[in-house]
C-alpha cells in the first residue's frame, strides 16, 4: 500500500500529460534528483565520483542511444562505440579549431555530427532488417574507428595517436574537479533523459513502435518508414555522440580510437539487453550492472580473499561469476531489470496483500 | 522473484560498503609503504600480467621477508585492469588511497594504453607514473614530464637497437641502402609510438620501410602477411600484445616461408609464452630485452630459496620463475624499492614511509652503477644507468635475444646501444618541447 494508483484523479489536460501521473513517483524522483545533484558532490569521494558515477552516467545516455534504436524502433544495430567515436574526436577538434567555442555548444554540436554519420549508416535499414542489418551497422563501426585512425588532422597529427582532451570551460570557469565534472554530466544525463522519455511516449516514439512492431503494417498506415528509421538512427546517434563526447572529456580524458572497438559496441548491446529493451530507465541499470559490476566484484574479492587466494583465480573467477549472472539474468527475467523494478512496484502496491 | 532480489539487494549493499571502506581515511601506520598493484591477470595479455606483477609481487615478498625498506614493511593492494584504458582509469582512482589511508607513490600499468589514459592526471596527483619499458616515449624527458619515467628504455631506443643488429648482419650502415623492412604492428598507438624515429633512422639510411598494420586483438593476420609476401622485405619488425597475436605471427610467417631470423619482436612479444604457443615456427625468431631472462641471477635464487622456499610466491606456476616477464617484474619492483631507499635518504626519513614527492625525488636519484647491480645480485641483468632531472630514461640499451625452440640463447655479450644515442634523445626533447607549448606546460629548469 506503499504506491496507489488509485484516488488519482486527473482534472486537467495538463496532468494527463504529465510525465509522472503517480505522485509516489514523482516524490522519489525529486529525491533521487536532490541527492543526485546536491548531496553527492559533496559527499562522494573522488573515487566514486570519477570512477564510478562519470562513467556510468556517460554509458548510460550511449545505452539509451542504443535503446532507442533497438528497443523503441527494433533496428538491431552494433555501431554503438563507432558513434561514440565520432562524438568524442568531434568534440575534441571543435574546441580545437574554434577558440570561442563553449563546452555546451560543443557537446550539442559533435552529438549532431554523430547524428549526422548515424543518418548516413542509418539507409541499408531501408533495405535490410534484423541480423542483416547489424552486420551492415557493423560497417560504421569499423569505418569511423578506421577514418579517425587513417587521418590523422583528427588527432591532430599527433604522433601516437592519442589526443588529450581539453579542460571544461563553460562561461570562464573551468570544470575539472570530480565533483564539478560529475555536475556537468549530471545536468546533461538527466537533460538528455527527460528528452528521450518525452520522445519515447510522444508521437515520435509511437512511430517506432509501430515500425519495431511492423514496419508493412506501419507503412500502410501512413508512416514514410524512411522518415521515422532515419529519424531513431539519427537520434540514437546524437545519444551515443554525446555519451561517447562526455566519456572521453570526464572519464578517460585521453582518447585513442582504439579504446572504441566493437568490443565497447557489445557492451552497450548487453547493456540494453539486461537493462531492458524499450525501456528508458533500464538503459542506467543495463549501464550500471555490466560496466560496475566487473569492478564490485574485483573490489569484493580483493576484500573477502585480500592476498590469501591467487589474484588469478579471483580475477578468472569475476568473470566466470559475471558470465553466469548475465545467462541467469536472460533465463529468469529476460526482460531485463527494469521489469524488476516494475515488479517491485507492483509488490508495494500490494503489499501487506500477496495478490 | 523476491527473495532473489533482497539477496541481490544486500550482496550489492554489502559491496558497496567494502568499496567505500578504503577510501574512510585511516591511520597510516609508520613503518608501512603502501603500493598499487593494477594487474591485468585474465584476457589475451594474461601471460604478460601474470608474470610481470607476479615478479613485482614476489620482490615485494622478499623485501618485506627480508627486513623491508630500512625497516619499513610494504603493503599492497591490486587491482584488476584487464589491459583496459578504462578499466586502468578506475583501478587508478580506486588504488590512489590505499586501505591504510596512505597515497600511492607509484603507478606502473604494463601497457601503453593505460600510461596514456593515467599520464596527464600524474603531476595534479602527484604520482609517478613508472613505465617499464613502454608507454609515452617523450616522457623520457624530464624537464616537461616531471612525475613520468622510462626507466627501462622505450621504445624509440628499442627500434634504434633493432636497426643497429640489421646492419650489424646485414654487414654495416652502408648495406642497409636498399633494403626493405616491414614495420608490423598492432594498429594501436601501442603499436605506432617506434614510428617518429624508425621513419627518421630509414630515410637516414636509404631504407625501404614499409608499415602494416593489424586491427586488434591481432589473431587475424592472413592478409598482412600475404602483403609480406609482395613486398619481400629483408627484415620484419613485429610489434604485438599478447601471447595469441605474437604466436600467431610466427605461424602465419612460416605459413608463408618468410625466415624466422629474419624477424624482430618487440619487447613484449619476446617473451617464453609468446614463443612456445608457436612451436617450431617460433625457432629463430630474434627478440630484445631489457630484462634478461634466466635464474641464475643471485637475486633470482634468493626470492626462489627466500619466497618460493616458503611456499609464498606469487606464480601459480612456479617453474615461470626467471622468464622474461616475471625477471622484468622483479627489475620494475627493484626500482621501486631503490627508489624509496633514496626517498628516505634524500629527506632525511630513515624507516619512515615517504610520499609522492618525495619518492619522485627517489626516482630522479636511481643510479645503478656495476657495483650497485652486482651488490643487488644483478650483474647482467640489467644494463646500468643512471637517471637525472631531465634524462627520465634509463640505459637505452637491449640485449638480443633468440629463440632456440627451448628458451632464449643470449645473442650479444653485451647490451647492445642506439647507433647515435644522442639522435634518439633529440627526438625525444624535440617531440616533448612540441608536446609542452602545444598545451601549455611548462618547461622546467634543470640544474
Amino acid at each position: 500500500m506503499y504506491y496507489r494508483q488509485a484516488g488519482t484523479y486527473r482534472t486537467g489536460y495538463a496532468q494527463d500529460m504529465r510525465l509522472m501521473p503517480l505522485k509516489e513517483d514523482r516524490i522519489l524522483l525529486g529525491l533521487v534528483l536532490v541527492i543526485a545533484f546536491a548531496v553527492l558532490p559533496f559527499t562522494a569521494s573522488d573515487y566514486w565520483l570519477s570512477a564510478i558515477l562519470i562513467p556510468w552516467l556517460c554509458m548510460s545516455l550511449v545505452a539509451m542511444g542504443q535503446n532507442i534504436l533497438m528497443g523503441y524502433a527494433g533496428q538491431l544495430s552494433l555501431g554503438a562505440a563507432g558513434f561514440m567515436a565520432a562524438g568524442a574526436f568531434a568534440c575534441y577538434n571543435l574546441i580545437l579549431r574554434v577558440e570561442w567555442m563553449p563546452f555546451p555548444v560543443a557537446i550539442l554540436l559533435s552529438g549532431l555530427i554523430a547524428a549526422a554519420i548515424g543518418i548516413v549508416f542509418g539507409l541499408p535499414s531501408l533495405r535490410v532488417r534484423g541480423l542483416y542489418l547489424a552486420v551492415a551497422t557493423l560497417a560504421s563501426q569499423f569505418f569511423i574507428v578506421w577514418v579517425i585512425d587513417k587521418f590523422g588532422w583528427f588527432k591532430n597529427y599527433d604522433t601516437s595517436g592519442i589526443i588529450t582532451a581539453q579542460d571544461i570551460v563553460i562561461f570562464g570557469k573551468a570544470f575539472t574537479s570530480p565533483a564539478e565534472m560529475y555536475l556537468v554530466v549530471l545536468t546533461i544525463t538527466v537533460l538528455l533523459t527527460w528528452a528521450a522519455m518525452n520522445m519515447a511516449r510522444g508521437s515520435a516514439g509511437r512511430n517506432w513502435q509501430a515500425v519495431r512492431d511492423m514496419d508493412v503494417a506501419a507503412e500502410v498506415m501512413g508512416l514514410s518508414l524512411l522518415r521515422t528509421k532515419l529519424q531513431a538512427f539519427a537520434i540514437s546517434s546524437f545519444y551515443c555522440g554525446v555519451g561517447g563526447a562526455l566519456f572521453a572529456f570526464t572519464y578517460l580524458k585521453s582518447v585513442e580510437p582504439a579504446a572504441f572497438d566493437i568490443n565497447l559496441s557489445f557492451r552497450v548491446l548487453f547493456m540494453v539487453l539486461i537493462g531492458g529493451l524499450g525501456t528508458i530507465i533500464g538503459s542506467f541499470y543495463g549501464a550500471g550492472f555490466i560496466l560496475l559490476l566487473p569492478v564490485f566484484l574485483n573490489i569484493f574479492f580483493h576484500a573477502l580473499f585480500g592476498k590469501a587466494v591467487d589474484a588469478s583465480i579471483t580475477s578468472a573467477l569475476e568473470q566466470v561469476i559475471f558470465g553466469v549472472l548475465i545467462i541467469l539474468f536472460m533465463i529468469y527475467e529476460p526482460l531485463g531489470l527494469a521489469k524488476l523494478w516494475q515488479n517491485l512496484q507492483e509488490r508495494m502496491r500490494r503489499w501487506p496483500f500477496k495478490f | 522473484m523476491r527473495p532473489m532480489f533482497q539477496r541481490a539487494a544486500s550482496a550489492l549493499l554489502v559491496t558497496a560498503a567494502l568499496a567505500a571502506a578504503p577510501i574512510a581515511p585511516g591511520i597510516a601506520l609508520a613503518e608501512e609503504q603502501y603500493m598499487a598493484v593494477p594487474s591485468s591477470r585474465v584476457g589475451p595479455y594474461s601471460a604478460m600480467g601474470t608474470g610481470y606483477y607476479g615478479g613485482i609481487i614476489d620482490y615485494m615478498t622478499y623485501v618485506n621477508k627480508t627486513g623491508g625498506v630500512n625497516g619499513v614493511q610494504l603493503t599492497w593492494a591490486e587491482c584488476e585492469t584487464e589491459y583496459n584504458a578504462a578499466r586502468t582509469v578506475e583501478c587508478y582512482q580506486r588504488l590512489l588511497t590505499g586501505p591504510n589511508g596512505q597515497k600511492m607513490v607509484v603507478f606502473d600499468t604494463l601497457g601503453t594504453p593505460g600510461a596514456y589514459a593515467v599520464i596527464n592526471r600524474m603531476a595534479e596527483d602527484e604520482v609517478v607514473l613508472a613505465q617499464f619499458g613502454y608507454g609515452r616515449t617523450d616522457a623520457a624527458d624530464g624537464r616537461v614530464w616531471s612525475w613520468v619515467f622510462n626507466a627501462a628504455g622505450h621504445y624509440w631506443s628499442q627500434i634504434a637497437v633493432k636497426m643497429n643488429f640489421m646492419a650489424q648482419v646485414e654487414g654495416g650502415v652502408e648495406n642497409m641502402r636498399g633494403k626493405k623492412i616491414v614495420h608490423l604492428h598492432i594498429d594501436s598507438a601501442y603499436g605506432r609510438e617506434p614510428l617518429p624515429a624508425m621513419r627518421q633512422i630509414a630515410e637516414d639510411w636509404g631504407v625501404n620501410l614499409v608499415e602494416i598494420s593489424i586491427p586488434p586483438p591481432g589473431l587475424e593476420q592472413k592478409s598482412q602477411w600475404l602483403q609480406i609476401r609482395r613486398e619481400r622485405p629483408d627484415w620484419v619488425t613485429f610489434w604485438g600484445a599478447g601471447s595469441g597475436m605474437n604466436a600467431t605471427g610466427m605461424t602465419e610467417a612460416a605459413r608463408v616461408g618468410f625466415p624466422r631470423d629474419r624477424m624482430m619482436y618487440v619487447t613484449f612479444g619476446g617473451a617464453e609464452e609468446d614463443m612456445v604457443p608457436a612451436g617450431d615456427a617460433a625457432v629463430g625468431t630474434y627478440v630484445v630485452a631489457n630484462v634478461v631472462p634466466g635464474k641464475d641471477f643471485p637475486l633470482v635464487q634468493q626470492i626462489n630459496e627466500v619466497v618460493y622456499g616458503a611456499g609464498a610466491g606469487n606464480l601459480a606456476n612456479p617453474e615461470r620463475v626467471g622468464t622474461v616477464y616475471w625477471n622484468r617484474g622483479v627489475a620494475a619492483a627493484v626500482m621501486w624499492v631503490e627508489a624509496l631507499k633514496n626517498a628516505q635518504a634524500i629527506h632525511g626519513k630513515d624507516g619512515q614511509a615517504v610520499t609522492g614527492p618525495e619518492f619522485r625525488d627517489g626516482y630522479e636519484a636511481l643510479d645503478f652503477t656495476e657495483e650497485k647491480l652486482a651488490e643487488l645480485g644483478m650483474t647482467g641483468m640489467i644494463a646500468p644507468f643512471k637517471l637525472s632531472c631531465e634524462k627520465h630514461d634509463g640505459s637505452g640499451r637491449f640485449k638480443i635475444m633468440q629463440w632456440n625452440g627451448e628458451k632464449f640463447d643470449i645473442i650479444s655479450d653485451d647490451f647492445v646501444a642506439a647507433p647515435d644515442e644522442g639522435f634518439i634523445r633529440g627526438l625525444v626533447e624535440a617531440s616533448a618541447e612540441k608536446f609542452a607549448s602545444e598545451n601549455g606546460m611548462t618547461v622546467r629548469d634543470c640544474p
